[in-house]
């Protein structure tokens, strides 16, 4: 937990340790902390050796897919023949996450260096990081680090990393619809193949990769891969330490870092302090707002590594906890996310820009007393038309929690059907 | 071919086809069309529409067909039940903010979105009717293409083709989700040379020519295959007749020539193929003022005044004529001193940027080409000068020409003559124009193409081929070689000159062929 809260004593601090010290942003802070100890070490290795070190590691991809860091990485040309780059997604916009930005503001230097050694690996001549518009803080911060180490010379004029400001669109999260932004183009996803380890920004060979992996890298260098693949409660395909970002209804909303395994239960009982005098858990979304809800009983047996959470019919995500008590108005909660991905649709695939508008005004029917008992019907088989058939994700993610929210507080959505719940407004 | 072949089986069809084509090609190969909107085969891939949903065995979800590459081995169901409801639920989505306006829509009758509902849309729409439909207003984007953003289905054919094709990116998908239109850059206007393919391009009738507004419902069409006389680029296009009137031109595809498309100024160059003071009836000049005769009495006329001539003849004629007048009208003259010469109309150049040698050419003559290997020349001046001491003067389809002669003057034409201080003809023979007649043009690379009449003659008026052929009394009431149709003359003309040798009128088909190599130069072999 970060910043101003110490860090709960079942917490394993790796990556939120220096958060809330101030002195942690500066390059010589930075330095004194042990900095760039990683970056030295791997600039010293072979870049497929460093590529092998992430492998091993067990490091999964933390933005949301978990797809395996290391593995990715050599998925680059082995013959360099044109430029390659390297994307950082700094773009955290997934409703219920606000890890990288905290990684950002007070360890900046962690994400540089874990860039560094990144392109290193990947033989990448260029870095890319890009920052959520409206991230105005955490970009401050990453530019005056930026220039403090590009002063100080540390990366040796093997990388040059720019920072790149995003506009304000979720879908710039999208990895290629995030390449598009970078060159200049409305950010929309592209068609795959061609995947970025063939053809992502400008057309060059491109890795792309989440904040908070890439600060978690240099430990692995510093510390070793058996040291990271150690750090694991359950699953071993699933290593490392998380951050998780509790909010809702809970006592102690934040920033937690576990290592992978943990039980969701304790995170929040026992870290968060659980919901609200008098009040019960009702429901939990566990990574991000993409991912299908859980019930409690789903919730309390949850451990939260990329296995585990699948295993409850969920997602591990983007580690974005949004955790609902029993006051909580699951109609309304799906309606709102309906209304986040409807207004973010890009607008390329069908499904999506006219399948997240109509599922919003569903939604909104039924919460003004005027829904049908139909309507429900239709809301799952209009997901289903919505999964799996567009180019990205983001119809698939408005679809997740409306399915996971009929198929399990379907009472609730009867309860306004049938005027037994007063309707609420739209806003 | 020089890609290896992929063997794969679509819809139980086995077929094989080079590697890297897209499954929907393939599928066309296989007789199956897979529905689609945003995919277009002269346009980049954009995969947004999701309409080509197919199954493919083994892929862990629905692909779209337009952007999945062939496999070896591939087995591909258009029709499965997974696929059908994947492309049905587009086409219910795609509807929901789709104006039901068919009846006084122009697109309706030749509308994809018509088309693929009525092939596999659901009987009615689960959209209730309490929910309001995007709306945005009707928006003027160019001379003449008109945006109804309200149909629109956001398939970005006109945009991928303003910015790869023409490459004047004006067009740009505007706003995000359900609330997104196609925007136009607030300084510029859709007045690209080529604009009016986007009209073409849009699958529904969301971008409209304001020339075709409101003009003719589809059905009514009749469509006849022709080659564009814009220019000697010589595009392949389609004449859309309604009740015998030319009301469209939109191109016919010819992947060697024009691709898809076709130039503004080529879509727009119809209107005089309809005029209506046109020649009806063969005139003979009897003391000093014209007498309507039958073909029988005209055509005796003109012999015998051809029959007694010795010393120079001149043709001047229009590089608008079929290659079959311009054969026959040369050999007519045959065995007189012959001078023959068009005028060369030049214009402003616009080339298709994204297209290699596609361009509006400056030479508006769509049978320059022609005219030239048949022994006509260019200067004009030269021939009309020469007419003057001509035993004969030939004037086919040129109402400009300010002949002055001491000659005989016949005249071959669609109009009356237009220039008020040129000498009237002695004899006026009504011909028929491209819409009216089948023949061919040479355009500038010596490729032969055919094109068939759209419409009706006017009155008496026939092809000038069919009029010189029996001047020259070989022709259907000859005694000659008959020439009864645009066939026997092209077949002549092939036989007797160099560099048409081994082209026949049937071998030409729709697409054309080209002239043997060397005869004309810069003819690629």
């Amino acid at each position: 937990m970060g910043y101003p809260q110490k860090p709960h004593a079942r917490e394993t601090v790796v990556l939120s340790k220096h958060f809330g010290d101030a002195d942690a942003k500066s390059y010589k802070g930075w330095v004194k902390r042990g900095g760039y100890e990683g970056l030295q070490k791997a600039l010293a290795m072979d870049p497929a050796a460093v590529v092998e070190e992430v492998k091993a590691s067990g490091l999964r991809g933390r933005g949301g897919a978990g797809f395996p860091t290391g593995l990715k990485w050599s998925f680059m040309p082995k013959e360099k023949k044109k430029a390659h780059y390297l994307c950082v997604n700094a773009d955290e916009s997934e409703p219920g996450t606000f890890k990288d930005r905290e990684i950002m503001r007070w360890t900046p230097h962690a994400l540089l260096e874990g860039t560094a050694i990144a392109a290193y690996a990947i033989r990448a001549e260029v870095a890319y990081i890009y920052i959520r518009g409206e991230f105005t803080e955490p970009l401050a911060v990453m530019e005056q680090a930026l220039a403090e180490a590009n002063q100080a010379g540390v990366f040796k004029d093997k990388v040059k990393i720019y920072l790149h400001r995003g506009a304000g669109a979720y879908i710039c999260g999208e990895e290629t619809a995030l390449m598009n932004s970078i060159e200049g183009k409305r950010g929309n996803p592209r068609i795959k193949p061609p995947f970025p380890a063939a053809a992502g920004v400008f057309g060059m060979p491109t890795t792309i990769n989440n904040v908070e992996t890439l600060a978690a890298v240099p430990h692995i260098l510093t510390q070793g891969a058996a040291w990271y693949k150690a750090l694991c409660l359950s699953n071993p395909k699933s290593t490392g330490t998380k951050l998780f970002s509790v909010c809702g209804h809970v006592q102690r909303p934040g920033n937690y870092e576990v290592t992978m395994g943990f039980p969701l239960k304790d995170l929040l009982y026992e870290l968060c302090g659980g919901v609200g005098q008098g009040r019960t858990l009702k429901a939990c979304i566990p990574g991000g707002s993409s991912v299908p809800i859980l019930t409690r009983e789903e919730t309390e047996a949850t451990l939260l590594d990329y296995e585990g959470v699948v295993e409850r019919g969920s997602m591990l995500g983007s580690g974005g906890v949004i955790v609902f008590d029993d006051t909580a108005d699951m109609v309304y909660q799906v309606m709102r996310l309906a209304k986040f991905y409807a207004h973010e649709s890009c607008a390329q695939c069908t499904q999506c820009r006219e399948g997240t508008a109509w599922t919003v005004k569903i939604m909104e029917r039924i919460l003004a007393g005027q829904g049908k008992m139909q309507d429900l019907d239709l809301l799952l088989d209009l997901s289903d038309n919505m999964t799996g058939k567009t180019i990205c994700v983001l119809s698939d993610s408005c679809a997740a929690p409306v399915v996971s929210g009929i198929k399990k507080f379907k009472s609730e959505f009867e309860a306004y059907i049938t005027g037994k719940r007063r309707p609420v407004a739209a806003d | 071919m020089a890609d290896a072949a992929v063997n794969l089986t679509i819809d139980d069809v086995p077929i094989s086809v080079p590697a890297g084509t897209l499954v929907i090609e393939a599928a066309k190969q296989a007789g199956v069309l897979v529905p689609h909107y945003c995919y277009h085969p002269g346009l980049p891939v954009a995969g947004v529409c999701r309409m080509c949903l197919v199954e493919i065995e083994k892929a862990p979800k629905l692909q779209i067909a337009c952007a999945t590459q062939v496999a070896e081995g591939m087995v591909v169901r258009t029709q499965s039940a997974q696929a059908k409801k994947g492309r049905t639920s587009v086409l219910e989505l795609l509807l929901i903010n789709h104006p039901l306006d068919c009846p006084i829509c122009d697109q309706a009758g030749e509308c994809e979105l018509q088309d693929f509902t009525f092939q596999e849309g659901r009987p009615a729409t689960r959209y209730s009717p309490d929910y309001a439909k995007r709306f945005n207003p009707v928006e003027d984007f160019g001379p003449d293409v008109l945006y109804v953003p309200n149909r629109c289905i956001l398939c970005t054919r006109c945009v991928r083709f303003m910015e790869d094709v023409a490459q004047e990116p004006v067009l740009n998908v505007s706003e995000r989700g359900d609330r997104a239109y196609i925007g136009i850059h607030p300084d510029a206007r859709l007045d690209h040379s080529w604009a009016g393919n986007v009209v073409d391009l849009c699958p529904v009738g969301s971008l409209l020519s304001k020339d075709f507004l409101h003009k003719a419902r589809a059905w009514e069409l009749d469509k006849s295959a022709s080659v564009c006389t814009g220019c000697s680029q010589g595009c392949n296009v389609t004449l859309d007749t309604r009740d015998n009137v030319v009301v469209r031109v939109r191109p016919r595809v010819n992947l060697a020539v024009n691709r898809y498309f076709i130039c503004d100024h080529g879509r727009m160059n119809y209107r005089w193929m309809s005029r209506g003071d046109r020649i009806e009836a063969p005139l003979v000049k009897h003391d000093g003022a014209y007498r309507a005769v039958d073909w029988d009495e005209a055509l005796d006329h003109a012999r015998t005044a051809l029959r007694g001539a010795k010393g120079k003849a001149v043709a001047l004629v229009s590089p608008t004529a079929s290659t079959e007048a311009l054969f026959l009208a040369r050999r007519l003259l045959d065995g007189l001193d012959f001078t023959g010469a068009f005028q060369l109309v030049m214009g402003e150049a616009a080339p298709l940027a994204g297209v290699p040698n596609l361009a509006l050419r400056p030479e508006r003559a769509p049978n320059g080409t022609g005219a030239e290997l048949l022994g006509y020349g260019k200067d004009f001046a030269a021939a009309l000068a020469a007419a003057a001491s001509a035993a004969v003067v030939l004037v086919l389809d040129d109402p400009q020409a300010a002949v002055e002669t001491a000659g005989t003057l016949i005249y071959l034409g669609t109009v009356p003559p237009e220039h008020e201080s040129a000498r009237t003809p002695d004899i006026v023979l009504p011909i028929t124009n491209v819409a009216e007649e089948e023949g061919t043009f040479v355009n500038r690379d010596g490729r032969v193409q055919r094109y068939l009449q759209a419409k009706p003659a006017p009155g008496m008026a026939r092809p000038a081929w069919w009029v010189l052929a029996e001047l020259m009394g070989n022709g259907a009431r000859g005694t000659g070689k008959g020439i009864q149709t645009a066939a026997d003359a092209f077949d002549v003309l092939a036989e007797s000159v160099d560099g048409f040798a081994g082209l026949s009128y049937a071998e030409l088909g729709l697409g054309g062929k080209t002239i043997a190599a060397g005869t004309l130069a810069g003819v690629p072999a």
